[in-house]
Parts: structure tokens; sequence; C-alpha cells
């Protein structure tokens, strides 16, 4: 496969010479002798990937992903596509941000973590819980990580999590994934026209409960408006009250802390990553009093040998390289990167543009409900509530076959049940929420 | 602030400074030192009622210009594999190929999961393709590329083993055998699956220790976690026989991907029995670890093991060539793709599809450099461990290493060798593991460096072992902070800009 000199990494630089001299004062002929591969286990056969040249390679991906359609997305439920700014991007390409690895060695990675460490304080701000780790994977991977956290902190007490019947499938399958391994078990406890039904809620809590989680906003686009009433619910029988949200209806919404949630969870990646296939990044936020409960790593601010102040990965004794099998998590490669995007796009908003954003996360959505209200065969919303971000809409046409034409229209949304679509405004421009409407009007009737 | 530190002396020693800003005694500030604006929240110009909003937001208000200069500060204030040696070892540090950041960009990339599949044939046939590659690498009949990271697939491996030994009323197995030198996060990530780990000591070689194994193995055992070259960088020679031990006791045995960089075209974890495995992309294919990630951790298994999968995978659609194409999403006749659930899958373990633009990069990488490219990069990154090995003064206990050596600081304290290790403008190696080798020095320097590179890198190494206690414990110098006091930080936590004592943070500025 490989028979002369002229093929090979074209990012390991040694020359002819160069590697003779190496093999040289190594003491061996060849590279072959370097090897200590038994005969039968050795791979004589090829994989038979071609190489290529940059261009090849980059007019191969380029070929293949043009066969995405390209549509105007009207979609949400948990994965968001809100314009980044261009600043975000070369910033964060710096490649000294984007090549370098975890902060073992702090005293020549301060950059990365102070920017974890604004990361950190952002969130504080936001959640108004006083400890924040520097990512999870996801929202799903992060409700994972509260239930083992709200196993460690009950101990031998209790295992029931209960979790609304609207919660997102992937949420909650990995969230089966992630108690598999301890007692718990997962419940749902009903929802009413899109918000909890705190008297199911009540009926179904008792001792044995170890966490409730609710969302703010709800995956139906709903605002919450019983979160206080949960928050009592689950501190009256002990059980941690995990609350999933993201910073973006955080800049708006009822603060957590206010609503006594003990730990949030979400996707912190809707500020930072543009539409990604569902890549994340995992929000997490807990009461001061789990410091030491918290999976993830921490960034925490110390002093060096100058006494200035510096800042370095803290409280490791609770992690996986240090603490094996009794670490509060197995997480070791997170989302920093995607970290620092969400930190610098906050940044670049600043309060009144993120409070802004917010708002009109409100009026773009409970607008576009109205316009469509007003079409013959659609009532929306569905819910009769406040909506952040999107709504459901109820169509008199089967909701796949409307979903369907619209797609030949250049639109995707989401189809919940059989007459049922998701609207979502988050990052569409107003012209093509025009356009849209137009579209919809077109093949709803 | 440098007291002594290393000057140029006419050698291979590199003199570096990181840089420093350093106003009104402090280092650079945070955005919160440079400004905090309170916006309020009133019913008056809100569009909800007060009682479903919150009160006020206190953040930064900076400028574009401003945060420019922020971030491009913090930016100097960090060594990446762009700014030098990274020789992190477990870590494979290579080279990230700069075009893999435009593919990934590409507005074509940019589709939300919850899209038709008919409308996102380009993204399923990108996965399919992966699939495929990395089935060829690993040896393996089918892969699942939905693991966000490393440890994410071992508890996907974690999990297929728990389904399959259930699925077979095998559910008594509850021990997971992981040798004493593993990576943490495979203890880690077997107690997370609800086992217990039974620790396997190494034999005077370095290696398995098959009397050990054999002890350690039962009815109880659901699997081995193995990886291999093992975390001194020995292949471990008994493999075949391993894998016969341990399917002869009804488990499973594992593999840790991380050091797949040094078997590219030379052998695959399927050919020496594993039955189910995780690839690190971030490490072996080049994705840009990010200050700590994002990543991918892919998981390769068995035919036997692919009902287990995690939901969905990505298929060739069954008729999908021919037709017109419109009803299914195929074009001309290119292949159609689909997302299908495995007959008895684990479920998910990500909301979604993983660390979707992790793995277009990684695609891009592997479709760069092909089979000679793949085995061209294990070979130079063993042969760049063994030359380094060879010029360094520092003992390596355990041979024939590969594509990493563990070298032992002897006298000195590791960790301050690395300290020191900074002045010199290299990176050092992960210290003090595996504790097998004292004082250990565990040093992968991959296939990207070239000679020159590595004797500077080798220069450092010797400089350090020759310096005494005193230097190595007032190392680092030359970096932006001095050395850092890791037991206050620990013991009074400080983990936000709120959190901040404001007697003793940047005190000497005025406010704004």
């Amino acid at each position: 496969m490989n028979e002369s000199d002229t093929t090979g990494s074209p990012y390991a630089p040694h020359t002819t010479d160069e590697r003779t001299a190496m093999l040289e004062a190594v003491g061996v002929e060849s590279v072959e002798d370097l090897f200590d591969i038994p005969p039968d286990v050795a791979f004589e056969g090829e994989y038979g990937i071609d190489e290529r040249t940059e261009r090849e390679t980059r007019r191969l991906v380029r070929s293949i992903l043009d066969r995405n359609d390209d549509l105007t997305e009207l979609l949400g439920r948990g994965h968001y596509g809100y314009y980044v700014p261009s600043v975000v991007d070369h910033l964060a390409d710096r490649s000294e941000f984007l090549t370098s690895y975890t902060q073992y060695q702090p005293e020549v990675s301060q950059g990365f973590l102070q920017a974890l460490f604004e990361y950190q304080s952002l969130l504080v701000e936001l959640t108004g819980l006083e400890v924040v780790n520097c990512s999870m994977y996801d929202a799903a991977t992060a409700l994972g990580e509260a239930a083992t956290l709200a196993d460690r902190v009950r101990g031998v007490s209790g295992h029931r999590v209960l979790v609304p019947d609207l919660l997102l499938e992937g949420r909650r399958d990995t969230l089966e994934n992630y108690v598999a391994g301890t007692d718990l078990v997962v419940e749902t406890y009903p929802t009413d026209d899109g918000n909890v039904d705190v008297d199911e809620l009540e009926d179904a809590i008792d001792e044995d409960v170890v966490l409730v989680y609710a969302e703010n906003p709800t995956v139906r686009g709903t605002v919450e408006e019983r979160l206080e009433t949960v928050g009592s619910l689950a501190g009256d029988a002990d059980a941690l009250f995990v609350l999933g949200t993201d910073p973006i209806a955080l800049s708006l919404l009822q603060r957590p802390a206010d609503v006594g949630a003990d730990v949030v969870v979400g996707d912190a990646s809707v500020l930072g990553l543009p539409t990604s296939y569902g890549m994340g990044l995992g929000l997490f936020a807990v009461r001061e009093s789990y410091l030491r409960q918290v999976p993830g790593r921490l960034v925490g601010a110390s002093e060096d040998a100058t006494d200035r102040r510096a800042y370095t990965l803290t409280l490791q004794t609770r992690e996986q390289h240090i603490r094996r099998e009794r670490a509060t998590s197995n997480i070791c490669t997170n989302q920093a990167w995607v970290a620092l995007r969400t930190a610098m796009h906050a940044a670049v908003l600043g309060p009144e543009g993120l409070v802004d954003l917010a708002k009109r996360g409100v009026t773009g959505a409970e607008a576009l409900a109205a316009r469509v209200d007003d079409l013959e065969g659609v009532v929306a919303p569905v819910h009769d509530r406040r909506h952040f971000r999107e709504f459901v809409a109820r169509v008199d046409r089967p909701a796949d076959a409307v979903a369907a034409d619209l797609e030949d229209l250049g639109f995707a949304v989401h189809v919940v049940d059989n007459h049922e679509i998701q609207l979502c405004v988050a990052g569409v421009p107003d012209d093509r929420i025009d356009a849209f409407v137009d579209a919809f009007a077109e093949v709803v009737r | 602030m440098t007291g002594d530190a290393p000057e140029p002396t006419g050698d291979d020693r590199v003199r570096y400074d990181q840089a420093r800003y350093v106003e009104d005694g402090q280092y650079e500030p945070l955005l919160s030192e440079k400004d905090l604006t309170r916006v309020e929240i009133d019913e008056s110009d809100s569009p909800l009622p007060d009682d479903l909003t919150r009160e006020s937001v206190e953040l930064p208000n900076l400028s574009e210009p401003e945060l420019a200069r922020h971030y491009t500060r913090l930016s100097q204030m960090i060594y990446g594999i762009d700014s030098g040696p990274y020789p992190l070892g477990s870590c494979t540090m290579k080279y990230n190929p700069k075009f893999t950041e435009d593919v990934a960009a590409l507005p074509s990339a940019s589709v939300h999961p919850d899209r038709s599949e008919r409308s996102v044939q380009g993204t399923l046939e990108l996965l399919h393709r992966l699939q495929e590659f990395l089935g060829r690498i690993g040896g393996m009949d089918a892969v699942t590329l939905q693991p966000p990271a490393g440890a994410a697939g071992e508890f996907v491996g974690i999990r297929i083993a728990s389904a399959y030994h259930e699925h077979n009323d095998e559910s008594h197995r509850d021990e997971v055998i992981i040798p004493e030198s593993a990576h943490g996060t495979n203890f880690a990530t077997a107690a997370l699956g609800g086992y217990d780990v039974v620790s396997l000591p190494s034999d005077d070689d370095g290696r398995v220790d098959l009397e050990a194994l054999e002890a350690a193995l039962s009815e109880n055992t659901a699997a081995l976690m193995l990886t291999n070259p093992n975390t001194l960088g020995l292949f471990e020679r008994d493999i075949t026989e391993i894998a016969e031990m341990v399917h002869e006791a009804g488990g499973l045995l594992y593999y840790d991907g991380a050091n797949l960089n040094a078997l590219l075209g030379r052998a695959r974890p399927g050919d020496m029995g594993f039955d189910v495995m995780h690839y690190n992309v971030h490490k072996t294919f080049a994705t840009p670890h990010g200050g700590g990630g994002p990543g991918a951790g892919p998981v390769g298994v068995v035919e036997e093991l692919t009902p287990f999968l995690p939901a969905p995978r990505v298929r060739e659609a069954v008729d999908s060539r021919g037709g017109d194409g419109n009803e299914n999403g195929s074009r001309g006749d290119e292949p159609a793709y689909e997302l299908f659930d495995p007959e008895h899958t684990i479920g998910t373990v990500h909301g979604y599809q993983g660390n979707w633009l992790v793995l277009v990069k990684a695609f891009a990488y592997i479709a760069r450099l092909g089979d000679g490219g793949l085995e061209d990069a294990s070979a130079k990154a063993v042969l760049n461990a063994n030359y380094l090995a060879s010029r360094i003064d520092y003992d390596v206990p355990y041979e024939p290493f590969h594509h990493e050596f563990v070298a032992s600081a002897g006298e000195q304290d590791a960790a301050d060798v690395a300290k020191r290790m900074l002045d010199y403008g290299v990176h050092p190696p992960t210290t003090k593991w595996p504790e097998i080798v004292p004082e250990a020095l565990m040093t992968e320097p991959t296939e990207v460096e070239s000679k020159a590179t590595l004797d500077r890198l080798a220069a450092a190494f010797d400089a350090v072992a020759g310096e005494g206690d005193e230097t190595l414990e007032a190392a680092p110098e030359r970096t932006t902070a001095r050395r850092i006091d890791q037991t206050s930080a620990a013991r009074n936590p400080s983990l936000s800009w709120q959190a901040l004592d404001p007697d003793s943070d940047a005190d000497g500025g005025d406010e704004n």
C-alpha cells in the first residue's frame, strides 16, 4: 500500500535522511523493527481508503454535504440555530484555544482557564446558583449526571426520579442509561396544557422521590408558570429540584435560585454554536452545598508565587483521573471549546443584547402564532400559555403531509402529533418568517 | 519578576517567554473588571408579566474591539499544539490540520437534528462513510458515532455489555476487570454502569499478568477493559490468550482506543479478539482538543453485539439505488441513507447524535490521509517516541514501547520536572502516572514532530534532569503565571467572579 517514500502523512515532517538518522540513533534498521506486534494479530490487509490532496478532500466533503437540502428551519425542541457573530468564530478559532488540551499545567494555560472562569461566572449570574462546572456534553447527559448526583446526595434512601411526560425522548433515554447502574427509577408526572400539573405532581411525590425535574421553557415552548410550587413540593420531600433551561431563556425568565432550584441543567450552546445537528454544551449548575458532589471540571481562582490572582482546575479529587471508581463522574474530555464560544457570544451581546434577544423570543413566537392562527385550518398556539421561541400549532390536514409540503417549498418544521406541528422562530430572519407564513397559508388548506 | 531563568546557551535549548500582561499589579483583568452593567427587567417594556421574569441581569457590556483584544490576549496566555511540542502522554496531541475547520464550517453542515431524513442525505452519507472507515480501521463489524467523548464511548461499551449479558440471562455478571495502570475513566465508567471493579496488577514486564487474570476471571465477569499498547506503550503480546481466557469465562473484551495511533495500518482490535471498542477521534484522527473538548468517542462492535448499539443508526436504504429517488432522497444513482433503531438497542447516551462537527473533521482527516497516510502516522509516531527516548537522560524502565514511553524522573519530583520544562518552551509530559513507574513522565511526541524539534525537546528534558530541587520547586518562571497555589484553590474554592474576595482581587485599580 505504501511502497515508496513519496506517500505518507502530510503532517509528519520527516525527510528520508532524518528518518535514517533517527533509526540509527535508536539502533534499528527499519521502523518495522520498532513494532512488537505478534504475527498472528498483525494486520496485513488494507483499509481501502484512498489518499487525497487537501483540495480533493475539501471537494469530497463539500459534494457529500451538498446533498443536504437548503431549507429554512423553524426547528427547535432542544436545539437552536441562533445567529452567531463572526467575531466569535474568528476569536475561538485562534489556534491556542483550538489546539490546547485540558489545563493540567495551569501556569501555561491561564488564558483558557480565565475564559472558563468567566463562563462559569456568566452562568452563576444567570442561574443564581453558586457553582457552575465548565461543561458536560449536552443537556441530556447533564440531566443524567444530575440524577447520579441526587443518588449520591441522598445516599441509601429514595429511588424515584420524576420527569415531565413531555420530556424529549433523547433526554429521557439518556437519563435511563445514566441511572442504569443505580437503584433509581425514572417515572413521569403529567402536564396540564403545557405546564406542570402541580396537583398530580403533589400526589406523585413522596419521601422516596430523590429528584423532580421540570423545564422552563418547556419542550413545547410554553413558559412554565408554577416553578415556585414545583420547587417547594420538591423541597418538602427533601428531593432535588432540577431545572432544565438555557442561557438565553435565563436572560428573561425567572431566575432558578428564586424558584428553589438546586441544580440547573440544559444546553448552553444556544449561545455560541449555530445549528450543529444536535451537538451541544451541557450546562451544569448547583447550589454551593453540593460542591463536593459536582461532576466535571471546575476552574477556581488562586494565587501564584508572585501573589497575583491566577486560575487553576480545582477540587480535582472529585474526578476520574484521581478518584477512579469513586469519582463523581467518568467525564474527562468535555465541551470546553464550546463553553468558550458561549462565553464569547454572551460577551458580544452584553446584558442588553441578551435580554433583548430573550424578549424577542417571546414576541417573535407569539407574533408568529397570531399570524398563523389567522389562517384557515390552523389553531395556534395550542396551549393557552405564554410562549418562548416556539409553540405548537394544530393543523386540520395531517401534520406529516403539511410538513412534507412545506419541505417542498423550502421550510422545515416539527411534526409532534397527527395534527400538530411545532414552529420555532429562533435565528430565523424576519423576511424568512414572512415567506414561511405565505408558504404555510398555501399548504394548510 | 523572573528569577534566574534559563538563558540561551548556544545549544538546542529554546529561550521562551509566554505573554504576560500586568495592570495595577494583577494579570489581565476579568471581563467583569472591565465592565459590569445591570439591566433591569421592567413590566413596562417586557413582553411577560413580572411574576414570570427575573428582576435584572448584571454582566459585562463591552464593545467588539475591546472583546477582540480581551480574547486575543487570553489566547496568547495559552500553550497549544501550534506553539510547540506537546508530548502529553495518552492524549495524542497531534497537529490539527487547518482545512478540517473549513469543511466543518460549511453552511451545508449546519443542519438541525430533527430534519427529515430525505432532507439531510449529505449528513447521513458522511456519517455512514465515517462508520465504514472506522469499522475497517478497527476491524469491527458495526460502529456508532453517537458517544461525544472517549469516556462516553466506554459507557456505551459497558451498557452494551450489560444489555448483552441480560439478553443471555446472565445479569448476575457484576464485575469489570481493569488493569491497575489503566486510564481513570475505565474505572469510573465501570462504576457508573453499576459494576464492581476488579483491579488487575501488572506482571514484572509491565503487561497483563496472566495468572492474576486467571484468578480475577469468574462467572461474575462481565468484561475486561484493556488498552493496547498499554499505558506504558507496551503491546500486550498475550492478547490472543487473554481474549480466549475472557471469552472462556463468558466475558466481553473491551478495547480502550486511546492508544490506537500506535497501530494504524498494523494491527486491529477486532483481529485481536476484542468485542467492543471506542475510538478517540480527537487523538487518533487529529480533531482539535479545544482546551478540553469537544471530542468524539465512536464505538465499534463485532456482529454479535450490533443489535445492542445505541439508536438510531445510519444505513443505506433498502432499494435505494434506482427509481427517480425522489421518495427517499437518493440523487441519480447515489444510494439513499436512513436511520433505524437496532433490535435490542441500549437507547441513547446523548440527546441527539453526538458531536457532529467533530465527526466531520475526523472524516476529512481520514479521507485526506488514506491507507498510506494512516500507516505512516503510526510508523512515525513510534519512531518519534523511540528516538526521543534514546536522546534523554531519564531512565525508561519498560520496553519495547511504541507511540509513547514512560520515563522516570528518579530522585526528582515529576510534577516539578514538568513545571521546569515549561521554562524551556515545551509542554511537559503527563506526570506521576502510571504509578508503576516511580515519578512517571509519560511521553507521547506523536508523528508530527521533526527530528529537530525532538532534539530541542530532548534538550529540555536533559536540562531539567541536570537541575537541582530548588530550581525545580521555583519553576516555572517564564510562563504567564508563576507556580500556582493548588492547596488554597481547593481549600477556599473561588469559582466565579462573584465569589472573589473584594479585598484580595485586583484592588489596585480604580472603579470604572
